[in-house]
């Protein structure tokens, strides 16, 4: 149910310019949000979306133009501010307190009172009241730690509903949501824009993109693009625009990557009944010299799980690993590195960068920790090294010594990918190394592995898009429940069968 | 020229060279150095002798504090050197007896670097939070001090004991000397090696140093133990000094001292990157605050005064809020300081 | 569709009935601690008495836990406020310390009751301003911040005396000696202060939108703030309260004491936090109770009692905190993986 472009907008930002020292991160961006649609705002990393999400919830102050909301205009000074105008948001971290109930949750400085105190029933009752407009039966009075994310993030939305949002901001809400999860999202989300709640939608998902909004403002580079009802824009369209030229490079890489393995000698690491009790029933992997084998699977379907019992980031109670036909013990990251075995996690900030070390250190930190620390590797070795793989991953800024704290994400994760190919590895295992990066450093990285396997390298990719997973791997693993499920020979199957591999297969019922 | 206003090193230095210039204002006499039989006497020289156990606690604090964490025990693991070391002098038939002298200070550094071993065991681990773990040894060491003095101060004599805290060797005061040697060592094993940017790693982000292969468990772990053992040799000055072992009054307050230094020096209690020269400027920057007040007839008790002051003061300077504030008064600058603070998730834009 | 994300059946809001007991779990497992807490002060209570021939648990020793420790029961009160905000204040000790000797020389030099305490309260209060609003506004950690409330409370406290002042003020002394009796048992105004200190926290904690503010803040700052909830002034007040509950101690221990002294307190402020912690509140803030600070205390108040009894020397004191401390972080670091792993 499109909007209609006739009806009165609940807000308008007009020539919006937001100027941070030496970076112009919004250039007179117009945008406008009508009750009652689902807009999602797109643009690469840095074009600019979260800069003008601030600007409208008032985390931001802007340097030109105006904001206007339900025809009045409006300068909000805080978060709190801005909710008290309407406009709440929920961010893709949920920003909700896990140490109280569910209930108080909804309801926090909203409670019911009576007479100098809370009256705990009735909050619990109100907020019971606004789950269930939501569809959601929850014991109000359980702890929201005890929830899973997707029940956070629903909870957030009613909380929203509380303070009576006539806006309601979603970023990145998906990223960690399974796809039931996700369904039970969109369905709270549809009917909120039947209530003629305004949605601002921010994914990276584009077919969630596709299936929810009702219209599209594409950003690049802080500058407006254009607004298009989704019905005009088709997805090549929108990519085109989003990253202003085509992707020709990702087909190339298709192609090279679908070659024939040599499976008959030993491989460079086999795993045999890997498992760990509630974390992941024991499962078989092998990869080849110059094999990439793709894991496919839901979130909290194992693949995470199985690569870090594999790197000894887990301890698994069960099963062996061989490394070239001799059986490894790995019950630590560092075993792992000694076998030349390398793993980039999926949680970048959290377990992959130290933010306030520079380039150079975070580049050479997995080299020195394998030499141990009696054992400096020399100050001219290391200049050489990081200058090698700042040149040839194209890390920017090029500088050795800038804090990996203030790159971006896709460069963060070229200083990663650095990290550990100067280890140099045997096996490199990579989980969702493309998650929230930039196309074009996407593409940047899916090459590189491309590369690398070319040469020799064996690799374990990760991702979420399942394309990627196709289009480098040449065996693609799939986990469910915790369960490997099977194997697949990516050139015999599509994406399309992949999906339909992941959802059915072994159950024989339909998702 | 702004190269150096922006070394992190420029506050403290000028902090400390700000009040020995007006301790020289105030008595010429300040800077004046006297030579004895060949020793060196005079206030810098006392200062400098004085503050050979803040020192050593201030340095090993300054590495626990790099990996995250803070070592509240080190005045307690003090209190129990002392008491070891004199009890063993006090129960020997000869306390000048140079052996016995020796077995006592190997007994009491070994003790220290036990108790070092035990809070680096609650922290890497059991993985209790470091503030608490400390917290466990600072309540209970003072309590196995006074087990072993009996609850009496302990006082002895000896001369070879007394030589730690009020001997000189080639003219200096043989404290210093240690303090000294301490800074050395530290710094070659630090920063020689490849432990300082290891230790500062773990400290920065402890998952991600473990994953890239890091002993972050026994970096951790070795930075309690040099603490125990530094605190353990800076009870040893301090019971050489008063030549008794005072299980109540020894490194009362220390701990709080080392952590003011550490922070005047520059380096961070979130942990990360850290600074031995920092430490260094800080300690000496309290042991002259110290000294300047006595000189101006304050009573010795009144001094915390003083220091709580210094901290406000520091902390003030050192905050973001002040900074930006004297830079301009805008809008802007809150954005761009919260743009700092949510630089990870800008990412996502 | 052709979806990169993947399917799995819904995962429906309506799965099977949860037990009463992970009804239960899920609702209170925060509570577990400070049930732990009074489990072993009951357990203290029996051993004791079993050890002492059931010449421990008297109306006489029970009200005397209650008088002599209702000082350290007000401090654990205005630390648990702290503590919940992931805060922590270690300037309470000197801040009683430099109050009662404030108080005690004001009644010295003939100031009325009536204008002496107020100050004393209002004392402590500034100092607690200061520690919230260099933390709050400054960014300082409340570690180094309340470490110079500490410097200064100490300082001050011998800047007001070097040594010793009695107080002969009869409304002061009044708070302690007076004892209303029932049978045996016996309360004195200090301990109705105390008492009145934990319903008041208790309510306020519980019961107001500015108590669930506080735990709010101890759960996740930023979502706080994200929430619309006024986190500076809030922090600022945690402190504030420690503070005034400084204050406050300080005005109980000098009628406690008969005097006011500057070496008053030196690592009370340990014992404080030794006692909140013991009671159940988590360090990082955002869990625990105010109850389980007061079981703290009588938990702390209890082993010196009996330690007293035994005729063990007071450095046992000390060395069983210590333990006890230990005790409970293990305990509680267990409770909280569990916690972590269910999810």
């Amino acid at each position: 149910m499109p909007a209609d472009t006739e009806v009165q907008p609940l807000v308008e930002m007009r020539g919006i310019t937001i100027r941070f020292p030496g970076v112009l991160a919004l250039d007179g961006v117009d945008f406008t949000l009508r009750p009652g649609e689902v807009h999602s705002l797109m643009g690469e990393n840095g074009a600019g979306k979260s800069t003008l999400i601030k600007a409208l919830t008032g985390v931001y102050a802007i340097d030109a133009g105006e904001i206007v909301v339900a025809g009045e205009r409006r300068t909000f000074s805080s978060a709190a501010d801005a909710q008290a105008a309407g406009i709440s948001t929920v961010y893709q971290e949920v920003n909700l307190c896990t140490n109280l109930s569910v209930g108080e949750n909804v309801m926090l400085g909203h409670e019911v009172r009576r007479g100098a105190g809370i009256d705990w029933k009735a909050t619990h009752a109100a907020a019971a009241r606004h789950l269930d407009s939501l569809g959601l039966a929850l014991d109000t009075r359980s702890m929201l730690a005890s929830c899973s994310i997707a029940i956070q993030q629903l909870v957030a939305i009613s909380r929203a509903m509380v303070l009576d949002a006539k806006v309601l901001i979603l970023d990145e809400p998906t990223s960690s949501l399974d796809r039931g999860e996700v369904e039970q999202l969109f369905g709270v989300i549809r009917d909120l824009r039947d209530k003629g709640v305004a949605i601002l939608f921010v994914s990276h998902f584009l077919e969630q993109v596709y299936e929810i909004s009702d219209r599209i403002t594409v950003l690049r580079n802080g500058t407006l693009v254009g607004e298009h009802p989704i019905a005009e824009l088709p997805r090549d369209a929108l990519v085109t625009k989003m990253i202003g030229r085509e992707l020709e490079d990702l087909a190339t890489i298709a192609s090279s990557s679908h070659r024939e393995i040599d499976r008959t000698g030993t491989p460079v690491v086999k795993a045999t009944g890997l498992g760990r009790r509630g974390v992941l029933e024991p499962a078989d992997l092998e990869v080849y010299e110059g094999e990439v084998v793709g894991l496919a699977g839901l979130l909290g379907s194992g693949r995470t799980e199985l690569v870090r019992l594999l790197y000894g980031a887990d301890r698994p109670d069960d099963g062996a690993v061989e490394v070239h036909g001799r059986p490894a013990r790995l019950h630590q990251p560092r075993h792992a590195i000694e076998h030349r075995i390398a793993l980039s996690s999926e949680n970048r900030r959290e377990e992959g960068v130290v933010a306030d070390l520079t380039v150079a250190e975070n580049i050479v930190l997995g080299m020195q920790a394998r030499q141990g620390w009696l054992r400096k590797i020399p100050k001219k070795d290391q200049d050489a090294v990081v200058q090698e793989y700042i040149e040839a991953l194209g890390v920017r800024p090029a500088n050795p010594n800038a804090l990996v704290g203030n790159l971006s994400g896709g460069n963060q994760q070229k200083v990663l990918l650095a990290r550990w190919l100067a280890t140099a590895p045997e096996l490199l295992v990579l989980d969702e190394p493309t998650r929230g990066i930039d196309v074009g450093a996407k593409a940047d990285i899916q090459k590189k592995v491309a590369e690398l396997s070319a040469q020799g390298l064996a690799v374990i990719f990760i991702s979420s898009e399942l394309e990627e997973v196709l289009r480098l791997a040449q065996r693609v693993v799939v986990l469910r429940d915790r369960r490997k499920i099977g194997e697949l020979d990516s050139a015999e199957t599509d994406l399309d069968g992949l999906i339909a591999y992941i959802a059915n297969e072994g159950e024989g019922s339909a998702a | 020229m702004t190269a150096i206003y922006k070394h992190r090193l420029f506050w403290p230095l000028v902090s400390l060279l700000t009040l020995i210039v007006i301790n020289f204002i105030a008595r010429p006499q300040f800077l004046k150095i006297t030579v004895r039989d060949g020793e060196l006497y005079g206030p810098l020289i006392s200062i400098l002798r004085e503050s050979a156990p803040l020192m050593l606690v201030a340095l090993g604090m300054t590495i626990v504090i790099a990996t995250r964490g803070i070592d509240l025990s080190v005045g307690a693991i003090m209190a129990v050197s002392g008491a070891v070391a004199l009890t063993i002098i006090d129960g020997a038939s000869d306390p000048s007896n140079m052996g016995t002298v020796t077995i006592a200070i190997v007994v009491a550094i070994l003790v220290s670097l036990v108790l070092g071993v035990w809070n680096g065991f609650l922290v890497s681990v059991v993985g209790i939070q470091p503030i608490i773990a400390t917290l466990v040894l600072m309540l209970a060491g003072r309590g196995v001090a006074l087990l072993i003095t009996g609850g009496f101060i302990t006082t002895v004599n000896s001369d070879p004991f007394s030589f730690i805290a009020s001997g000189y060797v080639i003219g200096l005061p043989f404290a210093f000397l240690i303090g000294v040697v301490a800074i050395v060592v530290l710094s070659i094993v630090e920063r020689r090696t490849a432990l300082g940017v290891l230790t500062e790693a773990v400290g920065i982000n402890p998952e991600a140093s473990r994953l890239a292969g890091v002993r972050s468990r026994g970096i951790i772990w070795g930075a309690y133990i040099m603490s125990g053992t530094l605190a353990g040799v800076a009870g040893l000055i301090y019971a050489s000094n008063i030549k008794a072992a005072d299980a109540n009054a020894a490194g009362v307050f220390i701990e709080l001292y080392a952590i003011l230094a550490v922070v005047l020096g520059g380096t961070s209690l979130n942990g990360g990157k850290f600074s031995i020269a920092g430490t260094v400027i800080g300690v000496l920057i309290i042991q002259t605050l110290d000294s300047t007040i006595l000189f101006l007839g304050v009573k010795s008790a009144q001094s915390p005064v003083f220091f709580a002051v210094v901290v406000v003061v520091v902390v003030i300077v050192q905050s973001a809020r002040l900074r930006d504030g004297l830079a301009a008064m805008s809008g802007r600058l809150r954005a761009r300081r919260e743009s700092a603070q949510d630089r990870d998730k800008v990412e996502v834009a | 569709m052709a979806a990169t994300t993947m399917a799995r059946a819904p995962r429906g809001t309506a799965e099977r009935k949860p037990s009463a007991v992970q009804t239960f779990l899920s609702r209170h497992g925060g509570m577990m601690p400070t049930f732990a807490a009074a489990l072993i002060l009951v357990l203290l209570f029996i051993g004791a008495e079993a050890f002492l021939r059931g010449d421990f648990i008297t109306p006489r020793n029970i009200s005397a836990l209650l008088l002599d420790n209702a000082y350290l029961l007000v401090l654990a009160v205005g630390m648990t406020f702290v503590i919940l905000t992931g805060g922590i204040d270690l300037s309470v000790g000197s801040v009683m310390a430099f109050t009662g000797i404030l108080g005690a020389k004001m009644l010295g030099a003939g100031v009325p009751a009536l204008v002496a305490v107020p100050v004393m309260l209002l004392g402590g209060a500034a100092i607690g301003l200061m520690i919230g609003i260099l933390v709050q506004y400054f960014g300082v950690q409340p570690f180094i911040a309340s470490l110079a409330g500490l410097f200064l409370g100490r300082g001050l406290a011998y800047i007001v005396s070097l040594s010793s002042i009695k107080v002969e003020n009869d409304a002061v002394l009044w708070l302690q000696s007076t004892r209303i009796k029932l049978g045996d048992w016996y309360l004195t105004p200090t301990g109705i202060i105390a008492l009145a200190t934990v319903a008041i926290a208790a309510f306020v904690l519980h019961l107001t939108r500015f108590g669930r503010t506080i735990y709010a803040i101890g759960g996740n700052e930023q979502s706080a703030r994200l929430m619309g909830l006024k986190v500076g002034r809030t922090k600022i007040a945690a402190y504030v309260i420690s503070g005034s509950c400084a204050g406050l101690a300080g005005l109980i221990l000098t009628a406690y004491s008969g005097a006011g002294y500057p070496r008053n307190g030196i690592g009370t402020e340990l014992d404080a936090i030794s006692a909140v912690v013991i009671g159940g509140t988590l360090l990082t803030g955002g869990r625990g109770y105010v109850v389980g600070s007061m079981i703290g205390v009588f938990v702390y108040g209890t082993i010196k009692t009996i330690i007293n009894y035994m005729g063990a020397e007071q450095s046992w004191m000390q060395i069983i905190v210590g333990a006890l401390l230990l005790l409970f972080i293990v305990v509680q670091r267990a409770i909280v993986a569990r916690s972590e792993g269910r999810r």
